[in-house]
């Protein structure tokens, strides 16, 4: 299965050691190396997660890839590293998207290039241990370590207000994985001094204890997803962020909240997900709605992605609260288009501003008469965003609609809003910045995209409409690691069951 | 009385500090100026030896010595080590520094000794008066070096406060140590610890006396609310003896905490008391120290105050009341010298001829000026702030283990917002150097034994935190093998 090498290893390793590597090329007089080390490291990273792909059985309901070793003696931490077909998905996005973001930040990025690059690097390396990580300790210091590199990237390359914005991302986040951290020293003492997610898996627990554990983790994760009340660093992070960061921040770092609910709140605490369920869906509806709404007055482009993202990753959190096969899938296919499309979306935005240096949408219009190949692209991922068959933006909203249905018809129709107001905001602004007439002199002088930008936005044009197509090979993926977490978090933990 | 030949053995490092000591006294009395160089060189090969001398004579079980003043155990010789090396490390980060303050003096180096003797002491006493006989050692070599520059006032100033507060401390402990000897009959701590075992000492009495060496304790910590005196000192000192006073003492500290609360007053009814007041000094020290830190435009300052939230952190450790939680402690205490020195010695880097960098502002986008050492320093803020991969993540995970295990949660928990709040003022630090512009563009001298030692340092607190588990595990196994 693994044929003898440490492939999750590897995949973790491979892109902090690159990214080390660029670091040690020192200052912006080596900067066209640092690019070329960086790149190479990406695809690298992209190139030893393929095998886990090609490897990866789909019928198995256990933990693949196995990696195991005593790590800290003193609190029986180990190195435990395995994925099931969720994990495998992340990771594959999270080495995919490193690989564009590096081609992204090619030309846009030219002080401290070195350090950009390591950044992306590192934190990608970091993201897949996060996803790989089948011991608790060891998945908390990845994920605490990913906040360095992301408050780096804001605080350095990110616009005017980069400060302000880095520092209250990372106050935010720090915030909600303390409190997960006090939840999983809890967790080891009932476990009888073990960090290890299966055992906390099986764990029973009383349902206070459940009910606290769930709401450490709640804000933990609810601040990653971002989950509306506790979504406004994501905003700002993203406007201040460049593009890389952004984009990262979007198809990734989100994810990892979704990741943590499949992970630890749900099976660990299954008695307390059922009894807030109301709440967690009331919020994401929230989220849906409301945030849509608020995405539509939107007169910034990054801005108006970025609530965007909220809107959309709230299908995620609503997908895996109504316990439903069709609703769980369609969470985690969520999690995957929307890295995709976000990602896609503020790359173009990033094309866009790389040239004009706004993100106003009231300083574009007409776009299209100068860069049409560019216009087709936007046209797409706009398209996906809001939902259109065919492109996998579709899929995973249609699928939590579906088990929404099921559950309750007045769900299922409050989300299905997002159909009207994502296509809304996403298509006006579209129109606002693509058609019309050329709106100023500088749109006029814009060039179409160059061959760097058409081999990043084609990539991802590929896989919004491969998964759209043919989404088959994710389901057949997802089918055992959701019907497992399906059944466990059906089975009562309370003692005396 | 004969006294036999193994019952010195214990004792050896100390015997070996102080002959070596007085040779440099009287060796540097014949030195000139441009030859200090050799007392140098002299300190660090003594500092050197006794770390020889302890590695060599480390013997497994607890050894009793000096007619049962003194005790050798595994803690006793970890702590030492650290100890040596810490001072060791603290004189290579100041030679330039003192050398350009006219500090590069013979007494630096005898008073720095006496101080790391009178540690080591402390470390080791079995007996009241032995602990308070290093104690004072140490504080009176400490407030002597603090004023060593005697025409600053600010000096002289952070001396004369150091001085009448500890010395207030040292009445107070005292007071305490009489009420002990008063209650039990006696100043041996395993006796003490025997006596009021057996139920012959007067509980009245044997809680004032608690109460009083607490409040010892806590101002020799620096622990809220008996922290005045810290920020002023840290700030007023000169950088190479504040870096001292943050480092290597809270080694000694933890263990005069363990010796006088755990060893000698560990029995269950008085543990119930002092884990009552250490609760209280823990959070009340997490709390001010974190949220004044905030407010701190001085480096030193903020550090000042980062050092009297770490004790508080410490404190956590001890109670919690088991072996588990005084590993956990002594680990802490480790890490929390660790990044001290790297930090401290960062600023005496940066400091030049009439310039201390003991500003916030000094760090100003040092990324463009040298980014070897912005990284450095980052990892050294992290570490402090208690973030992963860097040790000071495991420091803290190891002591919230302690006290969720002996189920205070919810002191975890107000341990993990405070640690939060300071987040933001390391964060500051880290954010003035890689997101701001440089003001001061002057070229960062330094000798290349400080840079390499400080690379090494910054680079322990991201190594040990990538495999902590040998230092966690020395600490666990030298105190499981003590008490």
């Amino acid at each position: 299965m693994n044929n003898g090498l440490p492939l999750l290893t590897l995949a973790i390793w491979v892109p902090i050691l690159s990214g080390l590597l660029v670091l040690a090329t020192g200052s912006d007089r080596n900067a066209a190396t640092a690019r070329w080390l960086a790149l190479a490291g990406a695809i690298a990273g992209f190139a030893v997660a393929i095998p886990l792909a090609t490897g990866f059985d789909t019928a198995s309901h256990s933990m693949q890839f196995i990696e195991l070793t005593s790590w800290i003696e003193r609190f029986r931490i180990r190195y435990h590293l395995g994925i099931d077909g969720i994990s495998l998905l992340l990771i594959l996005l999270n080495s995919f998207t490193t690989v564009l973001v590096v081609i992204a930040g090619w030309k846009v990025i030219d002080s401290r290039v070195g350090q950009y690059m390591a950044a992306f690097l590192v934190m990608s390396g970091l993201m897949n241990g996060v996803f790989a990580a089948l011991d608790a300790m060891l998945f908390y210091v990845f994920f605490e370590a990913t906040l360095i590199p992301m408050f780096i990237i804001i605080g350095v390359w990110g616009g005017p207000n980069r400060v302000y914005a880095a520092v209250k991302f990372f106050l935010y986040t720090l915030l909600g994985s303390l409190l997960m951290l006090v939840a999983l020293i809890y967790l080891y003492n009932t476990a009888g001094g073990s960090f290890s997610i299966a055992d906390f898996h099986a764990l029973p627990l009383g349902a206070t204890a459940q009910l606290l554990v769930f709401l450490a983790f709640l804000v933990a994760f609810a601040v990653k997803v971002p989950m509306w009340p506790v979504h406004t660093w994501l905003p700002d992070a993203h406007v201040e962020a460049p593009t890389g960061g952004s984009v990262v921040l979007a198809a990734i770092a989100l994810k990892l909240g979704g990741y943590g609910f499949i992970r630890f709140s749900l099976p660990i605490a299954p008695d307390a997900s059922h009894d807030l369920a109301g709440l967690m869906i009331a919020l994401s509806l929230i989220a849906v709605v409301y945030i849509g709404l608020v995405a539509l007055v939107q007169t910034d482009m990054k801005k108006l992605i970025a609530y965007s993202s909220i809107s959309h990753m709230g299908f995620v959190t609503l997908g895996l609260f109504l316990f439903d096969r069709l609703a769980t899938q369609g969470a985690v296919i969520q999690m995957i288009s929307h890295g995709f499309i976000s990602g896609a979306l503020f790359l173009c935005v990033g094309v866009l501003y790389d040239r004009l240096h706004s993100r106003q949408i009231a300083d574009y219009g007409g776009v299209v008469n100068r860069m049409p190949v560019f216009a087709a692209f936007f046209m797409l991922f706009a398209l996906a965003n809001s939902g259109l068959p065919g492109t996998s933006g579709f899929v995973g909203e249609f699928l939590v609609i579906m088990g929404a249905m099921k559950i309750n018809f007045w769900i299922a129709f409050a989300a299905a809003t997002t159909l009207v107001f994502g296509a809304a905001y996403t298509l006006w602004m579209y129109k606002r910045v693509v058609f019309g007439a050329v709106a100023n002199d500088h749109v006029g002088e814009l060039q179409d995209i160059d061959a760097r930008e058409w081999l990043f936005l084609a990539l991802l044009a590929a896989a919004v409409l491969a998964i759209g197509l043919y989404p088959a090979p994710l389901n057949a993926v997802l089918e055992a690691p959701v019907s497992d977490l399906l059944a466990h978090v059906a089975k009562s933990k309370l003692p005396g069951n | 009385m004969t006294l036999p030949v193994a019952d010195y053995i214990a004792a050896w490092p100390e015997i070996l500090l102080l002959t070596m000591v007085c040779v440099i006294l009287v060796a540097d009395l014949f030195l000139r100026d441009d030859q200090r160089g050799t007392t140098y060189f002299l300190s660090l090969a003594t500092l050197a030896m006794c770390v020889g001398v302890i590695v060599v004579s480390a013997r497994p079980g607890v050894h009793f010595a000096l007619n049962g003043m003194f005790v050798d155990d595994p803690m006793a010789d970890v702590l030492k080590v650290m100890v040596c090396i810490a001072v060791a490390a603290m004189l290579v980060y100041s030679r330039q520094y003192a050398m350009q303050r006219g500090m590069f003096r013979g007494e630096l180096f005898t008073l720095v000794l006496f101080a790391t003797l009178g540690m080591m002491v402390m470390i080791s006493a079995n007996h009241l008066l032995t602990l308070y006989l290093g104690l004072e050692l140490l504080s009176l070599s400490l407030y002597a070096l603090v004023a060593l520059q005697r025409d600053s006032k600010d000096n002289t100033e952070a001396a004369m406060k150091y001085f009448v507060l500890g010395a207030l401390a040292s009445g107070m402990l005292l007071y305490g140590m009489s009420m002990i000897y008063g209650a039990t009959g006696h100043l041996e701590i395993p006796k003490i610890a025997q006596a009021i075992a057996g139920g012959e000492a007067n509980g009245t009495i044997l809680v004032f006396g608690l109460v009083f060496v607490v409040a010892g304790i806590g101002f020799k910590l620096g622990a809220v609310p008996f922290h005045m005196w810290v920020p002023d000192v840290y700030q007023g000192a000169p950088t190479a003896i504040t870096l001292l006073i943050s480092s290597a003492p809270k080694l000694a500290a933890f263990a005069f905490v363990m010796r006088l609360l755990v060893e000698s007053l560990g029995a269950h009814a008085l543990q119930v008391e002092w884990r009552q007041m250490l609760i209280l000094l823990a959070v009340a020290s997490m709390a001010v120290g974190n949220i004044t830190a905030i407010a701190q435009t001085n480096l030193k300052r903020m550090l000042a105050y980062s050092t009297i939230s770490h004790m508080g952190f410490m404190l956590l450790g001890v109670l919690a009341g088991d072996l588990n939680g005084y590993g956990a402690s002594m680990f802490y205490v480790s890490v929390y010298t660790l990044t001290s020195l790297g930090a401290f010695g960062m600023i005496m880097l940066l400091a030049r001829d009439g310039f201390e960098a003991d500003r916030l502002e000094d760090f100003k986008g040092l990324n463009r000026r040298n980014p070897w050492l912005a990284f450095l320093m980052m990892l050294l803020m992290f570490s402090m702030a208690g973030l992963p991969p860097t040790v000071g993540f495991y420091a803290k995970l190891a002591v919230l283990q302690a006290v969720v295990n002996v189920d205070q949660v919810w002191i975890a928990i107000v341990a993990v917002l405070f640690s939060l709040v300071g987040a933001f003022y390391y964060l500051r630090v880290v954010r003035l150097m890689y997101f701001d512009e440089p003001t001061d563009n002057t070229p960062i001298r330094g000798d290349a034994g400080v840079r390499l030692l400080l690379s090494a340092n910054g680079l322990a607190a991201l190594l040990i935190g990538i495999m902590p588990g040998w230092l966690m595990a020395l600490c666990q196994r030298a105190i499981q093998a003590s008490l």
